[in-house]
């Protein structure tokens, strides 16, 4: 296959940043979208030229690094996948490739395709959590009885790897899926239910203070989602949430 | 609790019930309009207690006149606020692979139907004021002076919709109503926290009522055109 690359370049945090075109040949339907810039950047630094750098760790769709705005869709056109797991057979030999960075006021751009993401462990650590006595004396969580049903939408809900493919397809740039799955997968559970009033006020001003939109229902982040969280768990945290307004 | 409409999901909750609100009020005012076209007396009868009982004009009415004004501007706040959480653009953006034309575009559809709404008031609810409050006639009668001169609301109704240009108007400014409500019906469900088992059902229902009542809107305007 031979493609036309427009990858986004910028050199650093207050670099201004462009479109770039790329010229790439012999490029197997079999590859990876990754092996692909792998070997787009070998040319690159065979010509002497700047390698394009681009996040990634497991290749494997479960670390969530791989933050790719691919021809207008986070990760690419396929679904359920993140863009490490997006072959090149999704393309046609001749297509017109756009490379860009996830776009967010809360995600600003690091270099060239790379994202600071840090804004996730923030609203991460203003909540996601349960606290646990850990001094010996901890309960085995298989000994407390948990609905079954509530068992797997929470299993579900953590299933979210906190990639941003939610934030970057949103038209609003809204972090709420993202929010809402790390609400869910506590509030479902009993070793969950403890800290719920504080947890979810607090995650929730910590994403308004990052400066993510406001959700309008779209439903894009559920479409581009590669682990498939479903918008309910949207609906639980914004009953989580005025139920916690009212109480607190 | 003081701090709610401050946050982003309490500003989408009161986005979502002033639209359920506003909702319910449609369907009001279209279960009277429809009385045009079956029973022109009764659609008299129940324009005249609709204007002039105290407790619609002096209560209902100027919470109806806040929902609106609050869904307006509340709509046009949270577009500025969620444009300013991306302030570069993507260069190729394909939201129709992820999401529909009406979703994305809640900001256009209500822009017009605000427009809709503004030639709606000069034509009807203006003129009303000006004949209850500034000539202070209450009556209700084609002449206030001749009791036997019947209601006016039928026929000040059916007169408005004679220009074909005012009835074309009126069909577009429903068509964007209904591209509004495809996507705000199930949308304030979603914000209320409502997203369950009874989702599917909702979503149908939606359907049929986003599309049912502009469409019966249409008809009314057009009824009143052919037959007049």
């Amino acid at each position: 296959m031979n493609l036309t690359l427009k990858i986004w370049r910028q050199k650093n945090a207050n670099d201004k940043g462009k479109m770039v075109d790329y010229k790439i040949s012999d490029v197997s339907p079999d590859m990876s979208f990754l092996e692909m810039l792998d070997v787009l950047n070998e040319q690159l630094i065979n010509s002497g030229d700047e390698p394009v750098a681009f996040d990634h760790d497991c290749r494997e769709g479960i670390c969530g690094m791989c933050s790719l705005y691919i021809n207008g869709e986070a990760h690419g056109p396929d679904r359920g996948v993140t863009t490490c797991q997006l072959h090149m057979r999704m393309f046609k030999d001749g297509d017109t490739i756009y490379i860009e960075p996830f776009r967010a006021k809360a995600f600003p751009v690091i270099k060239d395709l790379v994202v600071d993401r840090s804004a996730f462990d923030r609203i991460q650590h203003a909540g996601g959590f349960i606290s646990v006595n850990t001094s010996g004396n901890t309960i085995d969580a298989n000994a407390i009885p948990v609905n079954k049903e509530d068992a797997d939408e929470a299993f579900s809900a953590a299933t979210c790897i906190g990639c941003g493919a939610c934030v970057a397809s949103c038209k609003n740039s809204s972090a709420m899926l993202f929010v809402g799955a790390k609400v869910s997968q506590f509030a479902l559970l009993p070793q969950g239910k403890v800290e719920a009033t504080d947890r979810v006020l607090n995650m929730v001003k910590q994403m308004d203070d990052e400066g993510f939109g406001n959700c309008t229902n779209t439903g894009a982040c559920e479409v581009e989602c590669p682990k498939g969280i479903s918008l309910e768990n949207i609906a639980r945290m914004n009953r989580e949430y005025l139920t916690a307004s009212l109480k607190g | 609790m003081s701090g709610i409409l401050n946050s982003s999901i309490g500003r989408k909750f009161a986005m979502a019930l002033s639209a359920l609100f506003l909702m319910v009020f449609l369907l009001q005012h279209f279960s009277i309009n429809i009385l045009s076209v079956l029973s022109p007396d009764t659609f008299n009868d129940v324009s005249h207690f609709m204007g002039t009982f105290w407790v619609i004009q002096y209560l209902l009415q100027p919470v109806l006149i806040i929902g609106v004004i609050f869904h307006f501007v509340m709509g046009f706040v949270l577009e500025i606020k969620n444009n300013k959480a991306r302030q570069i653009s993507y260069a190729k953006n394909n939201g129709g692979a992820n999401s529909t034309w009406m979703s994305r575009n809640m900001i256009w559809s209500g822009g017009f139907i605000l427009v809709f709404m503004i030639i709606h008031f000069i034509d009807f609810w203006i003129p009303e004021l000006n004949t209850k409050f500034v000539v202070g006639d209450m009556s209700g009668l084609v002449d206030p002076n001749n009791i036997e001169s019947g209601y006016r609301y039928h026929e000040e109704l059916v007169h408005k919709f004679v220009p074909i240009w005012r009835v074309a108007l009126y069909c577009v400014g429903f068509i964007f109503l209904a591209l509004h409500l495809l996507h705000g019906f199930n949308s304030s469900f979603q914000s209320v926290g409502a997203n369950n088992k009874y989702t599917k059902g909702l979503k149908g229902f939606s359907k049929i009522y986003a599309i049912g009542i502009p469409l019966g809107f249409i008809f009314i305007a057009l009824f009143h055109h052919f037959n007049h």
